[in-house]
């Protein structure tokens, strides 16, 4: 970034608005011209100075009283404390879900849970712009993508799932599915308040109650939707928000009080998770990580491509499980990609996630971008070649550059490993039966993308592609009636859809 | 034949009818009766493992003796090592993109040439379950049949699954969004220890029907209905390695299954209670999609589709709609 920090804008609206700077292109300005900051205002969003537990309907402080900080990680300004819930907590959070799922939502008629889904939906439609901004202050991310992204998904969701509750004898799972008690649900960083509708919209209409416990580094628009519940007069237990970190997630995962786990995050803690749950009847679904592959033939329209290929890595960062980490282009056209990938990719514009011009935010957190950055280097070291654009980097906060990583090889652990950051690597193929071979030559099995004119190619590349989710001259497209999850070490079970529901029934 | 050779006075467990009722491809004694002729020293069946669409000893060169309900001797089985583990593995891998590229008509087929091949052998399998479960002929030939008509019920589901599990998703968007089926690859199935036929083949035939390929580890107790089976896979079109079938030890075999890094999938049917827990975590490690034992199954009710979708994934793909 050309500017310092700018520590007391005024436009931002409070004094509170340290910004790193507004977005800059990372090369020439088009026609000579620059952007002016184009900050959204955060006075939309009152903070508080700390949050307790929400458990049985009500705030509640953590028995053993310990707390968190939560950060801005764009400018390392702490923005709240936060509850670390222990395990009698999580027992208190747990009876509440059981009492709640026992007494009240379990029983309920469908059409019911579904009028209180709705209203939730709604609510979520009205605060979308406060939510965005906070979703945007806690995670990092621009608030182009949480206001035009995470927060329209989030309220399509529930209002998706609202009106499956008095239809689930028409899912195709019997004629009476019956829901499963008590859903144990942990979420990631990277989407926080869209991996919580993810969890809980399908699972209330379904006739569960849940227990959930968000990111540690990401917490505050969970609490936030705890305070929707309240304002839906949501009966109290149905929903439980227990923040915390990896030891109140593992409480949460291992406690015997519940019937089904759903878990969003790594492959490595879904392992753990996968053995905590081994020998209980507890039902679970996993959506861990991906080393998505992209696809480019020799025929793909290649702006198109150059697009989808951008999207498909630095949307949000890179900090995407299903992000098109792999870029596979055919050997004939990679000199005419790639320089079009990086012209591209130098109008990228990194800085402030408030400002609306802005389409590369901040890392998550100093631990997040060690790891990026760790990786990055593991590529270099191995002998790929690292490119990234001009890009001054603010001072504070936690930032990477957009980094292509070519002449990857699928020895390299750029190639292998799920960086969950900014960084593309590169490699060639020279047939349809080699890009297959390579991008399925993996342990996960998320995401892939394909891009190419030719409808039987791209039919045929698709039908072999071992991944849940293909996106074919498109990438990074989600939406609450399509199925998502992943194949192999990405995971098991969906979300989303028809499909999204079987997790949480029994078949009658 | 199946039948080793036995004084009567050793065999409680020897139904009369078997003997007294000998017809092709069904059990005769070991010697034909006085008066047809100069007595004949029968052929006996070696019972060996079924891999690859070749019927291999264990490399480790062991077997272990089978015994009828009632104690006596049947015959010897291979004793499956983890090599052997491994080697159908192997097999059921380089299988499964043929079997999973077949269209689903031609799976439905093959699974129907199976029930035919089965048919013309009834009495035989008949005999064997006898034997092994001591139970009445009648009886016996009863879950046969439904063993045959399951294989029958499956051939009919290739082609169907995917229009009832999948479908177009009507996304907001201009895209057309297609959720399918598809097999999860390699599947290691633990034969229920009960209902050494029907059962095997309630497990076998929705992991199949689908695309999977399978390592099936047979009832430990009794092997040798797994070991016909295959002689009826071999005849029926069904590319080999699609089904491995080993006999032996469950709990020796199973642990490494459920650990290989490339096996997709694990049905715990037929694991002990104290150890299925073990192997689900084992599981974990690749996180390999696990269906539990279900202690009161039964295998004569509908099958539903709960064996199929355990291992089906669903692949969902996106493409704009545009001019």
């Amino acid at each position: 970034m050309a500017e310092q920090p700018d520590r007391a804008d005024p436009a931002a609206g409070t004094e509170r608005a340290a910004r790193p700077g507004g977005p800059h292109g990372t090369g020439p300005a088009p026609l000579g011209l620059e952007y002016a900051p184009a900050p959204e205002s955060r006075a939309v969003v009152s903070l508080r100075p700390s949050y307790e537990l929400f458990i049985d309907g009500e705030f509640t402080p953590a028995a053993g009283g310990g707390e968190l900080t939560t950060l801005n990680p764009a400018d390392e300004e702490p923005l709240a404390r936060v509850a670390v819930a222990g395990a009698a907590d999580i027992d208190r959070a747990v009876a509440a879900a059981r009492r709640a799922y026992e007494g009240v939502w379990g029983r309920m008629p469908g059409a019911e849970r579904g009028q209180y889904l709705f209203r939730i939906a709604r609510i979520i439609q009205e605060r979308s712009r406060e939510l965005a901004v906070l979703e945007t202050l806690d995670n990092g991310k621009p608030i182009k993508e949480t206001r035009d992204v995470d927060l329209p998904l989030v309220a399509a969701h529930f209002f998706y799932h609202a009106g499956w509750a008095d239809k689930l004898a028409h899912a195709g799972l019997g004629p009476a599915p019956r829901p499963l008690g008590v859903a144990a649900q942990v979420i990631p960083w990277n989407f926080p308040l869209l991996m919580l509708a993810w969890k809980i919209a399908p699972a209330l209409a379904t006739g569960n109650t849940v227990v959930l416990k968000p990111a540690e580094t990401t917490p505050l628009t969970a609490l936030a939707f705890a305070e929707i519940c309240q304002e839906a007069d949501l009966p109290p237990g149905v929903v439980n928000i227990v923040t915390g970190a990896g030891d109140t997630g593992r409480a949460l995962v291992a406690h015997p009080g519940t019937d089904k786990v759903a878990f969003t995050g790594s492959t490595e803690v879904g392992r753990e998770i996968a053995r905590a749950v081994a020998g209980t009847p507890k039902r679970l679904t996993l959506e861990l990580g991906g080393k998505g592959a992209n696809i480019v033939y020799d025929d793909a329209a290649l702006d198109q491509a150059v697009e989808g290929v951008v999207s498909g890595i630095f949307f949000n960062q890179g900090h995407v499980c299903c992000a098109g980490s792999r870029l596979l282009v055919q050997e004939s056209v990679a000199d005419d990609l790639l320089p079009r990938l990086r012209a591209r990719i130098e109008r990228l514009r990194l800085g402030d996630p408030l400002d609306k011009n802005t389409d590369i935010g901040a890392i998550n957190s100093a631990a997040q971008l060690d790891r990026v950055r760790e990786l990055a280097r593991a590529g270099a070291d191995e002998g790929a070649e690292s490119w990234s654009p001009a890009c001054p980097l603010p001072e504070r906060g936690y930032w990477f550059p957009p980094t292509v990583l070519t002449g990857v090889t699928q020895a390299h652990r750029v190639a292998r490993e799920e960086i969950f950051g900014p960084v593309l690597s590169v490699l060639t193929f020279r047939t349809p039966e080699e890009a297959v071979a390579k991008a399925n030559n993996t342990p996960y099995g998320l995401s892939a993308g394909i891009w190419t004119e030719k409808g039987s190619r791209m039919l045929w590349t698709a039908e072999r592609l071992r991944a849940g989710v293909v996106w074919s001259n498109t990438f990074n497209k989600f939406d609450p009636a399509s199925p998502f999850g992943g194949y192999k070490e990405s995971g098991y079970g969906r979300e989303g859809g028809r499909h999204g529901l079987e997790g949480y029934l029994v078949h009658a | 034949m199946s039948t080793p050779e036995r004084p009567a006075a050793d065999t409680p467990d020897a139904q009369p009818h078997l003997a007294a009722a000998p017809e092709p491809g069904g059990p005769a004694p070991d010697r034909l009766p006085a008066g047809a002729g100069p007595a004949r020293l029968a052929v006996r069946k070696t019972y060996k493992l079924y891999v690859g669409g070749a019927f291999p000893r264990s490399e480790s060169g062991r077997c272990y003796p089978v015994t009828g309900a009632h104690g006596g001797h049947l015959a010897n089985a291979a004793l499956a090592s983890r090599k052997d583990a491994r080697d159908a593995v192997v097999a059921a891998r380089a299988a499964f993109a043929g079997w999973a590229g077949r269209t689903a008509y031609n799976r439905g087929q093959i699974l129907y040439r199976v029930a035919e091949m089965m048919e013309g052998r009834r009495a035989q399998y008949a005999a064997e379950i006898a034997e092994a479960d001591g139970i009445a002929a009648d009886h016996a030939d009863r879950l046969v049949c439904a063993a045959v008509d399951r294989w029958v019920h499956y051939a009919g589901w290739p082609d169907k699954i995917a229009q009832v599990v999948g479908g177009a998703n009507p996304v907001s968007g201009p895209y057309f969004n297609l959720s399918t089926p598809e097999p999860t690859g390699v599947v290691a199935v633990l034969a229920p220890q009960r209902a050494p036929l029907l059962g095997l083949v309630s497990v076998i035939a929705p992991v199949i029907a689908t695309g999977n390929t399978c390592v099936v580890v047979a009832a430990e107790r009794a092997p040798l209905p797994a070991l016909t089976l295959a002689e009826a896979l071999a005849v029926s079109d069904l590319p080999g390695g699609v089904v491995n079938i080993l006999t032996g030890r469950t709990a020796e075999i199973a642990p490494h299954l459920a650990a290989h890094a490339d096996v997709n999938g694990l049905d715990l049917t037929g694991a002990a209670p104290e150890e299925a827990a073990e192997l689900e975590r084992a599981a974990a490690g690749t996180l390999k999609r696990v269906l539990r034992p279900r202690p009161d199954e039964d295998w004569t009710a509908d099958p539903g589709l709960a064996r199929m979708t355990a291992f089906l994934e669903t692949k969902t793909v996106w493409h704009p709609v545009g001019r």
